[in-house]
C-alpha cells in the first residue's frame, strides 16, 4: 500500500490529483465516465458575482499540441451557483472547490463571502489570471500590488482554504507568489493559460472572436513546470501545479518540481477518464520506485 | 442518456469518391440507444498534429452488428487521417453525444442536406419512416460526382438531388428544388453549410412550418465541459454539443 494523501495546509486530499477549473464543468459532466470520489479534488467552473454570457463564438482554436480558448468566464453568477448548482454537487465525496473570478475587487469579495457560507465547499481558487475578460481577471495577477490588494480583501471575508491561481503572463511569477503568500493565501495554483493568438492565413481572420486567447495543453508544459519549480522555491505555502499534464509521468514531474498537488485541465477534453488514470499511474510509479509516501516525492528533483 | 467512452474497431471502409468515405466502426458490446442527430467524438491517433477529438455525425446504426456508420468528408488533418485508417484499427469513441431531431408522426417531412451535411439525414429518414411519416430528402451537391450514397435512402422515402452544374437532378441549390413550391410539407430538417441551412430556415418560416437545423460549431470536449462550441440563441449562449447540435430555428437568432 502506498500513501497518496497530501495536505494543502489543513485541507486533506486523498490523492494529489485535482481537476482544473473550466475544464471539468461542475463535475456532473464527467459523472458518466468516472467516479468523482476517486479524485483528490475538483475545481468547478469560474464563478463571478453576476451572470456572464462570455465571449462570442468562435472561442476555440486547436494548436500544435494544445488549444487556445476565449470562453470569457461564461457562468450564471454566484447566486445561481449557491441556489441551483451547490445542492446538486455538495455531496460529492471529494473536495469541491470553486474558482472565483471578477472584474472589480468588490465582486471578488462578495462572491467569496457568499461561497464562505456553503458548508461543503472547503475552499476557493481565486482566479487573478483569466486572460479572456476585458476588465479585471488577469490584470489583478500581473502586478504584485494589485495581486496583494485583491487577496488581502478576499482574505478578510473568506475563512476557509484560499488558493490563488497565478498567471504565467508575467516576468517574475515567484514575486507574485510571494506577494499573495504575504496576504494570507493558503496555497497557490499555477499556471493559468498563456496569452496566445491564431490567424487563418487563407481568410486573414483571427480564429478567435477576441483575437487573443489562452493557450493550454502539453505545449505549455515546460513553461508551467519551470514556473512551478521557481515558485516552490520562493514560497512556504503549498504549490498546486498545472499546465499540460496529460498522464501520470507529467504529474510526477510537477510533484518532483515542488507541487504538493496537481490539476488536470485540457486533457479532460480528450480523455474524460484521464484524471483517474493519472491517480492509478502515480500509484504504479510509486510502487515501481519503492516510494511508500507521495509526500517524499514533493520537490524531490535530483539536481546533483 | 449515459455517455460512454469505448474503443471501436474499424470493420469496413468504403471510398465513395476522392473526398467522401464511410467508416463502419464496431463496438465490443451492445450499443446503447442512439437517436438521429446525435454524434460521436473520435480520437485521431494516427496523426500527432491532431490534438483534439473530432466530432462526427452518426450516419447509420446497425444494432445487430454493434456497428455505427460515419459519413466523412476529407477537409482537414483530422478527417484526412481518419481516411487512412486500416481495417482492424482501433478508434476511441465518446458517444452518444448531443440531442436529437424530433420525430413527428404521420406527417409530410422534408429533409435537406448539403455536402457532407447529409451525414445525419440517413439515420433520421429511417426514424421518420418508421414513425409513419412521408419522407422527402433533397441532397444538394456540386455535381453528379458528389451525389454518393443515395441508394441507402431509398427504403425510407423519396430521394431527390440538386447539382450546382446541373449534371444530375435539378440544377441549382437544394432550396431551389421545384418540389418546395409544388408540394407542401409539415416539418423540415436540415444539416449542411450554414448559408444553406439559413435558406431552409427562411423557406420554412415563409411556409409556417417547423424547422430543425443541426449546427457544427468547433468544440473541444463534446460533452458540455469546455463551453467552446456555443451558439447565440434567444436564451443566450447554448452549447451546441449538449443543448444541440439540433436546434429549432425559433430558438436561434437567425
Amino acid at each position: 500500500m502506498v500513501n497518496l494523501e497530501v495536505k494543502l495546509k489543513d485541507l486533506v486530499l486523498k490523492n494529489p490529483v485535482m481537476t482544473a477549473s473550466g475544464t471539468f464543468g461542475f463535475g456532473e459532466e464527467f459523472a458518466d465516465f468516472i467516479d468523482l470520489s476517486d479524485l483528490g479534488g475538483i475545481i468547478v467552473k469560474g464563478t463571478t458575482r453576476h451572470h456572464r454570457e462570455g465571449n462570442p463564438y468562435p472561442r476555440m482554436a486547436e494548436t500544435p499540441s494544445g488549444m487556445l480558448n476565449a470562453v470569457g468566464l461564461q457562468n450564471k453568477g454566484v447566486e445561481n451557483f449557491c441556489q441551483d448548482i451547490y445542492p446538486r454537487i455538495k455531496d460529492y465525496q471529494t473536495n469541491v472547490m470553486v474558482n472565483v473570478s471578477g472584474s472589480v475587487i468588490e465582486d471578488y469579495v462578495e462572491t467569496a463571502a457568499m461561497i464562505n457560507e456553503l458548508e461543503h465547499i472547503p475552499g476557493i481558487e481565486l482566479n487573478i489570471s483569466c486572460p479572456n475578460v476585458k476588465e479585471g481577471g488577469m490584470a489583478f495577477g500581473t502586478s504584485c500590488a494589485s495581486a496583494e490588494e485583491v487577496v488581502r480583501a478576499v482574505r478578510q471575508v473568506y475563512k476557509k482554504h484560499l488558493m490563488v491561481k497565478l498567471s504565467p503572463n508575467v516576468t517574475d511569477i515567484a514575486s507574485i507568489a510571494k506577494a499573495v503568500e504575504g496576504q494570507g493565501a493558503d496555497s497557490v495554483s499555477l499556471i493559468n493559460t498563456l496569452l496566445g493568438m491564431a490567424i487563418d492565413a487563407e481568410t486573414r481572420k483571427p480564429l478567435l472572436s477576441t483575437v487573443t486567447g489562452g493557450l493550454s495543453g502539453p505545449c505549455v508544459k515546460p513553461v508551467a513546470l519551470r514556473m512551478v519549480w521557481q515558485v516552490a522555491q520562493a514560497v512556504k505555502i503549498p504549490v498546486v501545479g498545472l499546465g499540460g499534464i496529460m498522464n501520470a509521468k507529467d504529474a510526477i514531474e510537477f510533484i518532483l518540481a515542488g507541487a504538493t498537488a496537481i490539476q488536470i485541465g485540457t486533457a479532460n477534453f480528450i480523455d474524460p477518464q484521464v484524471s483517474v488514470k493519472i491517480v492509478e499511474g502515480i500509484k504504479e510509479y510509486m510502487i515501481r520506485h519503492q516510494v511508500s509516501d507521495i509526500n517524499d516525492l514533493i520537490g524531490a528533483i535530483n539536481l546533483k | 442518456m449515459k455517455k460512454l467512452i469505448q474503443d471501436f474497431e474499424l470493420v469496413k471502409y468504403e471510398e465513395l469518391n476522392c473526398e467522401h468515405f464511410v467508416l463502419d466502426i464496431k463496438a465490443n458490446e451492445p450499443l446503447p440507444e442512439i437517436l438521429p442527430g446525435q454524434f460521436v467524438n473520435v480520437r485521431v491517433d494516427n496523426n500527432n498534429s491532431v490534438f483534439l477529438r473530432r466530432p462526427l455525425s452518426i450516419h447509420n446504426v446497425d444494432y445487430d452488428r454493434n456497428v455505427i456508420q460515419l459519413f466523412v468528408k476529407r477537409i482537414g488533418e483530422g478527417t484526412k487521417s481518419l481516411g487512412k485508417l486500416k481495417i482492424g484499427d482501433k478508434l476511441s469513441v465518446v458517444y452518444p453525444l448531443g440531442n436529437s431531431y424530433s420525430i413527428p408522426k404521420n406527417a409530410k417531412t422534408l429533409l435537406i442536406g448539403g455536402g457532407c451535411g447529409v451525414a445525419p439525414l440517413l439515420y433520421l429518414s429511417k426514424f421518420l419512416h418508421e414513425a409513419g411519416n412521408e419522407v422527402t430528402t433533397i441532397l444538394g451537391v456540386r455535381s453528379s460526382y458528389d451525389a454518393v450514397g443515395l441508394k441507402a435512402y431509398e427504403p425510407y422515402g423519396r430521394i431527390l438531388v440538386t447539382t450546382e452544374d446541373g449534371s444530375q437532378g435539378e440544377k441549382g441549390y437544394p432550396t431551389q428544388h421545384s418540389v418546395l413550391e409544388n408540394e407542401s410539407f409539415d416539418y423540415s430538417f436540415t444539416c449542411g453549410p450554414e448559408p444553406m441551412m439559413k435558406a431552409v430556415a427562411a423557406y420554412s418560416e415563409s411556409k409556417g412550418i417547423s424547422c430543425e437545423v443541426s449546427l457544427e460549431n468547433t468544440m473541444a470536449c463534446g460533452f458540455g465541459a469546455c463551453l467552446c462550441c456555443v451558439t447565440d440563441t434567444k436564451k443566450g449562449n447554448k452549447c451546441v454539443c449538449t443543448e444541440g447540435p439540433v436546434f429549432n430555428i425559433k430558438d436561434l437568432k437567425w
